[in-house]
């Protein structure tokens, strides 16, 4: 935990023999919870310590980490920033997620070279910085001939992994760090937030904390994930976890058990995960012996160039849309998002509607190893919706499916791999049902949090106070990639303007740019 | 990159009055020329500089009335709506021979001061690298915000 010294730790009325005495003492009561604005004297009443910082960034996760980056450049110390976070890394989660849906340290992501979130600027880009490790100009001469001469280069995952490490000990990320779960943030009727952190004392004893800030980040990440309705129906009715998994959660054991015996399965999805899936199946093939026919079930097939007018047309075949990267690249400083900008309400979600839908990047290795498997007859792709999903009698699984231009039809298979990646509703969350229901947050054209064009969340501000939000969260407003590493900086860098035009920080300007770079370079701390 | 319009007139007209004239400044003296006897390298030097910074100037005002614009429009039939690096090294062809026709044009000619073609190809080949090259990394240290802007400076 980070050192609450007497300077910064105020605890009003805390009556340190009361509360051991009386359990209930320290912890929130219904009446707190109940009311949307507090009051110092009410958590004072209630014993609940109170930790004074300008700043809480609520998450720890990377769009934490990139928040602080910026703001730590920008001239705030350590001491002013408090990252609140169950995590221990700030690329804990991202690498979970990561390896079990098969990127492993080693393999690459979907990333472009210059969002490198461990390097405000994009520069050296990872390309460069890989072609100067393993002394060769590969990288390079990808980077200047994509998407024309061939795919898009993208990092390798262990690579961000050690940059977000080098960055993290340079700017002492690690002393602004407290570990515990965020339960709430609420407004402060003297202006600013409280947000409540549930710390571990140890022995199964928790304690109860409250950040009094003048501002609040929240960067939690994704709410959960959200199955199919249909697999959802199956695994809760027939309480199978085995046969029936999705592709974000581990399931190790279906490509163990496919490498042991010949066997179907049915992979749902036209993502970059199902791509990834389909990789590690056709991987497990070729490199250890597995006998495993593969059935891909597409809802929106693909087998041309795609959209609405000859301006506005994305590439296709074989079932999938191709993209380099979640959104079209102008998202993140082009014409995109230039046209998201300025867009509201119902113009703006036709916008995320066009642009929209699932995609993945056209990688020769893959389509290569596709196009293997439907001469060899072990890869082919149905088309249809899933009516139901159930139990055979020998144990495997059925699925019933209404055919998109045919009639219906069955498929058998030995395992279901849902790799379609939906994410729950911000609800979900905690602290963002909270803050719906209690702070006056709302919600965006896509149903997700409504935010401003510099990140604040809308309708939350407590006098001086300002409360930012980045990342999935906010998918719908007027900037499209919120969830990538270059649109975590999109946001931190327009939350950092914001705030350096409150007085809170230094606007990072030509000079302090160049001379933070050069430090990043050097890799001196800061 | 990912330019919006103006951003391609900002960077284009900030470039070229910035790594464009300096790369000039540089390349100039070194350009190969067809010396009559007795006129030193260092002789010429003035006209040389005529020469090169109008070529620089062309390549501004013509990129700003034609260039810009019509790449503009092409970039309207990708998806992406991105300019990828490959194209901005390539457009280099298609604007030098035009600009070196212009300057043939209205002058002053290369060829009066004793600048070959390929002395001229040096010059407008080093410029547009060193343009290329700063528009594909340091500049985005220099302007923090200019990736994520279409290439607008204001």
């Amino acid at each position: 935990m980070r050192a609450m010294s007497d300077k910064t730790i105020h605890v009003d009325s805390f009556d340190a023999r009361r509360y051991t005495d009386e359990v209930a003492l320290g912890d929130l009561t219904d009446e707190l919870i109940s009311t949307d604005v507090w009051t110092d004297q009410m958590l004072a009443a209630r014993g609940i310590p109170v930790v004074d910082v300008p700043l809480v960034t609520v998450g720890g996760g990377i769009g934490s980490f990139v928040l602080a980056d910026y703001l730590r450049i920008a001239g705030m110390p350590t001491s002013s920033i408090a990252v609140l976070s169950v995590l221990d890394r700030p690329w804990q989660t991202y690498q979970y997620l990561t390896q079990v849906s098969q990127i492993p340290a080693g393999e690459r992501l979907r990333s472009d070279s210059a969002s490198t979130p461990g390097n405000i600027w994009g520069f050296p880009s990872y390309a460069f910085r890989e072609a100067a490790t393993e002394k060769t100009l590969a990288p390079i001469w990808n980077v200047l001939t994509e998407p024309i001469l061939c795919d898009y280069w993208t990092p390798k995952a262990g690579q961000v992994f050690a940059e977000l490490q080098r960055e993290a000990d340079r700017i002492g990320w690690w002393r602004m760090v407290v570990n515990g779960q965020v339960r709430m943030t609420r407004r402060r009727a003297e202006g600013g937030y409280f947000t409540i952190l549930t710390t571990s004392e140890g022995r199964g004893r928790s304690r109860r904390i409250a950040y009094r800030s003048t501002y609040v980040h929240l960067a939690v990440g994704y709410p959960g994930l959200r199955f199919l309705p249909d697999l959802q129906k199956y695994r809760q009715k027939y309480q199978d976890y085995a046969r029936v998994v999705n592709a974000y959660e581990p399931h190790e054991q279906v490509y163990e058990e496919l490498r042991r015996r010949p066997g179907t399965v049915v992979v749902r999805g036209g993502g970059i995960v199902a791509s990834r899936v389909l990789q590690r199946l056709v991987d497990d093939r070729d490199n250890h012996g597995a006998q495993t026919d593969i059935v891909h079930l597409f809802r929106t097939y693909y087998d041309k160039a795609h959209g609405p007018n000859i301006f506005m047309r994305r590439k296709g075949g074989n079932g999938w849309a191709y993209q380099g990267f979640n959104w079209p690249k102008s998202a993140w400083g082009g014409q995109v998002r230039a046209s998201l900008e300025s867009l509201e309400g119902a113009d703006r979600k036709a916008v995320y509607d066009v642009l929209g839908g699932t995609n993945t990047p056209h990688r020769k290795l893959w389509i290569r190893q596709l196009k293997r498997g439907r001469r060899e007859g072990w890869y082919r792709t149905v088309v249809g919706t899933v009516t139901e999903v159930r139990p055979t009698d020998d144990g495997r699984v059925m699925t019933m499916i209404r055919g998109s231009e045919g009639p219906d039809f069955e498929q058998q298979s030995d395992f279901i791999i849902d790799a379609t990646g939906l994410e729950a509703d911000i609800r979900e969350h905690r602290v963002m049902a909270d803050l719906l229901d209690h702070s006056g947050a709302g919600r965006n054209p896509l149903g997700r949090l409504d935010v401003e064009r510099t990140f604040e969340v809308r309708g939350t501000r407590s006098a001086s106070g300002r409360m930012y939000a980045s990342g999935s969260a906010t998918l719908g407003g007027y900037f499209a990639g919120v969830d990538t590493f270059l649109g975590l900086q999109y946001a931190a860098l327009h939350i950092a303007d914001d705030l350096a035009r409150t007085g809170f920080c230094n606007r990072i300007g030509t000079r302090a740019s160049i001379r933070h770079w050069w430090k990043w370079m050097r890799n001196e701390s800061i | 990159m990912t330019p919006t319009f103006f951003g391609r007139i900002q960077t284009r007209i900030v470039m070229i009055l910035t790594v464009g004239v300096l790369a000039t400044l540089v390349i100039t003296p070194f350009i190969p020329m067809d010396r009559a006897p007795g006129v030193s390298h260092l002789d010429a030097l003035p006209e040389s500089y005529a020469i090169t910074y109008s070529a620089l100037a062309i390549v501004l005002v013509l990129g700003v009335v034609l260039w810009e614009p019509l790449y503009h429009f092409l970039q309207q039939f990708r998806w992406e709506k991105d300019w990828p690096a490959l194209f901005g090294l390539l457009t280099g062809i298609n604007e030098g021979i035009l600009t070196y026709y212009v300057l043939m044009w209205i002058g002053p000619k290369p060829t009066d001061v004793g600048i070959p073609v390929s002395g001229f190809i040096i010059d407008f080949a080093f410029v547009w690298l060193a343009i290329f090259v700063f528009v594909n990394g340091p500049m985005r240290v220099v302007t923090l915000r200019w990736r994520f802007r279409g290439g607008r400076l204001l």
